[in-house]
């Protein structure tokens, strides 16, 4: 039974109705969900939420962040590590529009979210009162689901099924816009949790037959591959994917989004698909004659120019969502359900098998790939550091057990391809939207999340501007993140292509940077500045040993580019590993 | 190919949801040729019926993502073979020509159209028919000047014997029930 401080508040006999006012059910019910963190901002519209979160303080840990897109991407962060649904609180108009690019995000990411804002009083809805904008309808197109309480009767309810609808099913982020006069007014708090919805069917059951006709397709390949995607992560089906694999000896790639619910050093794994992923799971997807990619939505990064993707393949779909089934390639097989329990089926239906001749085109690519590439960026012999030896660094002194967050470019991509993992829900990017200044925000959300685990964020010079006030977030709530500053003064995965596709007219991309780590200071965060290679495994090793939030700014080579790559357009076999 | 499909959707009455239905075909810049929404013939049940030019590909794609809209309930997509629809039209003349010559008159008649109202001023006249038949009144009535045209949405049924909204409702339910 929770405490109530506030004096208004009735224990009837039966002690599951209670009267209180509406910003009360609000917490209350957020309470009954099991929430424990919420991420937020107040003003004028939430205030009486704000207000009626005071007395939570025992129950709720309430984060004030400096911006409202910090507080959703944290929110993001922290649903990622967690599987939790992310919370975020933040008030009518400015409020509630800063929070639009992480809600984005967080729908192409399918990450379960809720956000509450203030609305102005409801008899101003419509009238250009102060602070008021159309939330419902301006998030519409990018959350799941959205609702308008106007009245506080609704608020148990409208709770309850916006936490159902974020995390079942294809998770994804839900918004609730509360007026302020329905939450000043009262009503009878009752909470019951959603079980379900008429109109909205999570996920479907598994279809036995569909499960028989891709164990069929599987026992027959020569050249199979996996692409491991999110969903994994999502059903928890890591264990699932491994047993899998294992029995049939099949080689998985994953996607960016993917990343981390496979070992990294598992024998079978072949590396990250797509745009910058490894030479070889791209050159061979045109060489496989069977792709069995699960919870993964052949987004155009991963699949290069459709026409000819897979092109000697035949497809098996395991997918929750109905809508992604045919959406990009059409399946031979789709198999809609939660992949957890898909693959519970699958197993025992599958042939014990090895495909080592196949494995070994592989491992003949990373060879390749090792000599023109891999070798290069993490063992670099010229005098610039590399963006790629970092990663190894920091990697290893984390014992490839860190969280790593990333924001969004060429240290995105770099730190993907060799940050190495052992355990899933390890990897926190923003892969959907590519949102530049999701770094620093979801690393905080991240440690919150896993407050027992190393947080390593790695951010370019470009993506640390973008959300850099949340430095004050992270000092004023203790968290030890430890952000490395990938240093090139460029906008450096832009410059990339101009350097590539624009005849290097680098076309505003170069940065004149403040000094960071005085910024770090003057936060109270310490820090400092690696220039050289020789300093460089000492100055992560400094960082890591350090209690408390650190920033690690290293200068990057200004030419560092990122390879292999798939040039837009392009089929996924025309991987190029140099320019 | 593009050809015209009739888009039917069974949903929740529930605030913005037209908007979120309308979305998922703003977003890929495909016209909304004809679109009504009333109660179905079960009550809460709302039914749009939406007419737009695409391809086959096209409609089935975006009627999953309107699926997969939390408030819908079911989404189905027709080529107009399929279905029986009439769209409703209504013609405003004045009734001086109706007076003034017979071949108004003729043309109501023959096109099966009837009068609704004659005042002194005006005569409405309501036609229903496919928008090529309510087209084609309009375009003779306008020789004598048309002063006032509406035509309709769609509303369209199935040629199908059963009713495919109380199935599915039958199924839907089986299928929560297992849920508890």
């Amino acid at each position: 039974m929770l405490a109530f401080k506030t004096k208004s508040l009735v224990k009837t006999s039966d002690m599951t109705v209670k009267k209180v006012s509406g910003s009360q059910a609000v917490i209350l019910s957020i309470l009954e969900e099991g929430v424990d963190t919420i991420f937020g901002y107040p003003g004028g519209a939430i205030m009486p939420i704000y207000d009626a979160l005071y007395d939570f303080d025992q129950n709720v840990k309430h984060i004030l962040t400096r911006h409202e897109q910090g507080a959703v991407h944290a929110a993001e962060g922290y649903a990622k590590v967690t599987g939790k649904v992310g919370v975020c609180f933040a008030t009518s108009g400015p409020g509630a529009s800063n929070l639009i690019t992480g809600i984005a995000d967080a729908m192409l990411d399918s990450v379960p979210m809720v956000c509450i804002t203030g609305q102005v009083t409801s008899p101003l809805l419509g009238t250009d009162a102060f602070q008021e904008v159309d939330v419902v309808g301006i998030s519409m197109p990018v959350t799941k689901w959205n609702y308008q309480i106007t009245t506080p009767e609704e608020i148990p309810e409208a709770i309850a099924q916006a936490f159902y609808i974020a995390q079942t099913g294809r998770p994804g982020p839900v918004l609730l816009d509360i007026t302020k006069d329905a939450q000043f007014g009262e009503l009878e708090f009752k909470y019951e949790k959603c079980r379900k919805i008429r109109s909205y069917v999570p996920e479907s059951p598994i279809n036995p037959e569909k499960i028989k006709e891709a164990a069929e397709l599987i026992n027959q390949a020569k050249k199979p591959m996996i692409l491991c995607g999110q969903g994994i992560i999502i059903s928890q089906a890591e264990e699932e994917l491994k047993d899998f694999a294992e029995k049939a000896g099949i080689p998985v790639a994953w996607t960016l989004l993917g990343l981390s619910a496979f070992p990294t050093e598992h024998p079978l794994n072949v590396g990250m698909l797509g745009m910058h992923g490894n030479y070889g799971p791209n050159l061979l997807t045109n060489e496989a004659d069977l792709i069995i990619a699960i919870g993964m939505r052949f987004d155009d990064r991963v699949t290069g120019k459709v026409s000819s993707y897979g092109e000697k393949a035949k497809f098996i779909h395991f997918e929750i969502d109905p809508a992604e089934i045919n959406k990009i390639i059409k399946a031979d097989v789709a198999v809609l359900g939660d992949a957890k329990k898909a693959l519970k089926q699958l197993i025992p239906l599958i042939n014990k098998n090895n495909h080592n001749t196949w494995i070994g085109e592989f491992r003949k690519c990373d060879n390749i790939e090792n000599e023109k590439v891999i070798h290069k960026d993490l063992f670099p012999s010229k005098p610039g550091l590399t963006m790629g030896e970092v990663v190894r660094i920091a990697s290893e002194k984390t014992n490839h057990d860190a969280i790593l967050v990333t924001d969004v470019g060429q240290q995105q991509m770099i730190a993907s391809r060799y940050f190495k993992f052992k355990n899933s829900r390890s990897n926190v990017t923003s892969g959907g939207l590519g949102t530049m200044g999701f770094g620093l925000p979801a690393s905080m959300g991240a440690q919150l999340g896993a407050p027992n685990r190393t947080v390593v964020a790695m951010i370019g010079d470009g993506g640390f501007q973008m959300t850099i006030q949340e430095l004050g977030t992270i000092v004023q709530n203790k968290l030890p993140v430890k952000i490395i500053i990938l240093n090139n003064h460029f906008l450096g995965m832009v410059r990339q292509w101009q350097q590539l596709f624009f005849e290097k007219r680098y076309s505003f991309t170069e940065l004149q940077n403040p000094d960071f780590i005085m910024i770090a200071k003057g936060f109270g965060m310490d820090g400092h500045k690696v220039d050289k290679r020789e300093d460089l495994e000492s100055g992560i090793q400094k960082m890591m040993d350090h209690k408390g939030p650190y920033l690690l700014e290293v200068t990057i080579e200004k030419e560092d580019n990122v390879f292999p790559m798939v040039p837009t357009g392009a089929s996924v076999s025309d991987v190029i590993l140099e320019p | 190919m593009k050809k015209e499909f009739i888009i039917t959707i069974y949903s929740e009455n529930h605030i913005g949801l037209l908007t979120r239905i309308t979305i998922v075909f703003t977003r890929r810049k495909i016209n909304i040729e004809s679109l009504t929404v009333s109660e179905s013939a079960i009550p809460g049940i709302f039914k749009f019926t939406i007419v737009v030019k695409s391809t086959e590909e096209q409609t089935i794609k975006v009627v999953s993502q309107i699926e997969k809209q939390v408030d819908v309930l079911k989404a189905f997509y027709h080529t107009n073979e399929e279905m029986i629809y009439q769209e409703i039209a209504l013609y405003k003349v004045s009734t001086e020509t109706l007076y003034d010559s017979d071949q108004i008159e003729k043309m109501v008649r023959n096109s099966g159209a009837r009068i609704l109202e004659i005042t002194r001023e005006y005569t409405v006249i309501e036609k229903t028919g496919h928008k090529e038949e309510t087209q084609q009144l309009f375009e003779q009535l306008n020789k004598y000047k048309v002063m006032q045209f509406i035509r309709s949405g769609r509303v369209a049924l199935t040629r199908d014997p059963i009713e495919r909204l109380s199935e599915f409702l039958k199924e839907r339910d089986a299928f929560l029930e297992q849920l508890d």
